[in-house]
């Protein structure tokens, strides 16, 4: 098969390659954004332990 | 077999449990994801009709079909939470909703770039697109009326409120085209058969089942964090490897 004409589409690639495009775009920063989450919530629980109880 | 499943009803618990589970939800969701994609660009023949501009659906489909799961599976817990008072359950509706958020954004953004080519319009206020139009709409309400209450208890209770009213649009989405007469199509694949190719059904249900597997992993990392923020201040949170090293 031939590449080029591949990802041409038929001449439907911008929205074929825009559909799968923007969809793992939007998966991949969701779970970037959830890992940074429990990152960041961890930061925050050490930083309260070793502030002590008063805090 | 005595199995206690109760146990992992307690935050504490589940909090282990889920970090073991999100390997084997997260490794078959990108096994799959890219048996789809192949199944769906390589052996999927292209269309009589459409083209290739129909290879749209194979993300299109799924992703519509889980923004609505969700929702249902989503109110479901908050209703289990409001209900019963189970603080895990009102967890796990949080942890869905960002994501239910996303899946009904990529089939409202996927379905214009195949409305586009295929109809003539990237949008038209068709019964189908304005309901999950809505859809989305319930999701950010949901996130954003969470978001907006202090205590996450009383935040748990309005958030279920609305998730719980919220649901009649599920089944208002799904028979809009049989209820009304919508410039999108009704159902390919139905209970008594289909019309379409054995091919491009695989690749339409792999990319379901990706989907499916992929959700319940984010939802899983997500409610660990939550689990994490309204746990802070006992003792099991305290004693965790990874707060304590």
């Amino acid at each position: 098969m031939n590449w080029l004409e591949f990802f041409a589409m038929k001449g439907y690639a911008w929205y074929v390659w825009g559909s799968y495009g923007v969809s793992l775009l939007v998966l991949i920063v969701e779970v970037i954004l959830v890992r940074h989450k429990k990152k960041i919530t961890l930061q925050q629980l050490r930083l309260m332990r070793d502030a002590g109880p008063d805090a | 077999m005595a199995i206690n499943w109760f146990k992992y009803a307690a935050p504490s618990s589940f909090y282990g449990l889920a970090g073991r589970l999100i390997p084997w939800f997260a490794w078959p969701a990108a096994i799959l994801f890219c048996v789809g994609l192949y199944i769906g660009f390589f052996v999927a023949p292209t269309d009589a009709v459409q083209s290739e501009a129909y290879r749209i659906i194979f993300i299109h489909v799924p992703a519509s079909i889980l923004s609505m799961m969700i929702y249902l599976i989503m109110a479901g817990y908050a209703a289990l939470g409001l209900i019963f008072n189970t603080r895990l359950s009102s967890m796990m509706a949080s942890a869905l909703a960002p994501t239910g958020a996303l899946f009904a954004f990529i089939s409202l953004w996927t379905g214009a770039l195949w409305g586009k080519p295929m109809w003539g319009a990237w949008w038209v206020w068709d019964a189908r697109l304005t309901s999950e139009l809505i859809l989305l709409f319930l999701y950010l309400g949901f996130i954003s009326l969470q978001a907006s209450i202090e205590d996450p208890r009383r935040a748990d209770r309005a958030g279920a409120l609305l998730a719980i009213v919220g649901s009649v649009n599920v089944p208002i989405i799904y028979f809009s085209v049989q209820w009304w007469n919508t410039l999108h199509q009704g159902s390919s694949v139905k209970l008594s058969g289909t019309s379409m190719h054995i091919a491009m059904q695989q690749a339409m249900f792999t990319m379901l089942a990706a989907m499916w597997l992929y959700v319940i992993a984010v939802a899983l990392l997500r409610v660990r964090s939550i689990i994490l923020e309204r746990e802070r201040n006992t003792q099991w949170v305290a004693e965790l490897a990874e707060v304590r090293q």
